[in-house]
């Protein structure tokens, strides 16, 4: 196990490499997923205050991103 | 369009529809980049054999060329996509070419970086100013170029188009990262899998490779189409379809 995590001394740079690998990685797919919560809550308060703004009975349409 | 171009291509081509196929195929993609990912490490780590010549060290390779490969593969959809979006205005195109970016961006920062990393062991450098490593430099700041023009813009379209423009007029810079180690004298190897003719590799290294390189093709779907989906839903924010979803969101737990 020791000899595999050594890598003929060469440990150091190979699993430097496939760590960056995979942090990189990690980071491209948690982003995007982030963002989509954030713009996912942003646009359900936004709902939440058109409703405050409209009178009571109107229905809902494409509206502005105000 | 012309006629014979399918229904379901042209439904495709709609935000909402788009939206749900990315979301359904995402999990598919993204489990079988995880698992050919895994084969190959295994492949790669443990049951190829060490290079005669370089040791261990060599074993970067399972995933610095994948990711160089990506990161011209993933050029070349950026291309198309941009193409499409200039000349057809088709508005998932442009978002297409503009999610690309970043993973073709992540993919070049990688290369670069492990590249460096075996270069160090190998060549007793981390960095030369070698026509392979020069032009894969210039590949990154083409991609970050391109995601920066695409938010310096208050309209978000109008972004998209000018960065469009953009990744057609670095779309010069892939053929020479490609052949700058046939071109010029470099440091740094030729191509060691080949499409034509013998590859220049044993068999038990090979296959690691392609399983690497699929399971790339395959995060790129998933990574794309996650990109693609968060930028429908900030793009189409007043729309119907998207205020339903949030809406539905909160009350299915996730959307």
């Amino acid at each position: 196990m020791s000899a595999f995590l050594a890598m003929g001394g060469y440990g150091f740079y190979v699993w430097t490499a496939f760590a960056i690998f995979f942090i990189v990685l990690l980071i491209d797919t948690l982003a995007p997923l982030a963002r989509r919560r954030r713009h996912l809550r942003e646009i359900r308060a936004r709902i939440a205050r058109q409703a405050n703004r409209r009178r009571p009975g109107t229905p809902a349409r494409n509206e502005s991103n105000a | 369009m012309a006629n014979w171009v399918p229904l379901w291509l042209h439904r495709l081509g709609s935000p909402p529809t788009f939206y749900r196929f990315a979301g359904a195929v995402y999990p598919w993609a993204l489990g079988l980049a995880f698992v050919l990912g895994a084969i190959a490490l295994y492949g790669g780590l443990v049951v190829a054999p060490a290079d005669y010549q370089q040791g261990d060290a060599y074993r970067i390779i399972f995933i610095h060329v994948p990711s160089a490969w990506m990161s011209l593969f993933i050029y070349g959809v950026m291309t198309l996509a941009a193409f499409i979006a200039l000349v057809w205005r088709i508005k998932l195109a442009e978002t297409v070419a503009m999610a690309s970016a970043p993973i073709g961006a992540a993919f070049t920062a990688i290369t670069l970086a492990t590249g460096s990393l075996w270069g160090k062991p190998m060549w007793g450098t981390w960095w030369t100013w070698d026509a392979r490593l020069t032009s894969e430099l210039v590949l990154l700041f083409i991609y970050l170029g391109i995601i920066g023009l695409c938010h310096a813009f208050e309209d978000r379209r109008q972004g998209a188009r000018a960065a469009a423009f953009l990744v057609l007029v670095g779309a010069v810079n892939v053929p020479i990262v490609h052949f700058s180690v046939n071109w010029w004298n470099t440091l740094h190897q030729g191509a060691t899998i080949r499409l034509l003719g013998p590859s220049h590799m044993a068999a038990s290294m090979v296959w690691p490779l392609l399983t690497m390189m699929g399971a790339t093709k395959f995060y790129y779907i998933a990574s794309l189409f996650s990109r693609v989906r968060t930028e429908l839903l900030a793009a189409e924010g007043g729309k119907a379809w998207v205020r339903e979803l949030a809406v539905a969101g909160v009350a299915g737990g996730k959307a």
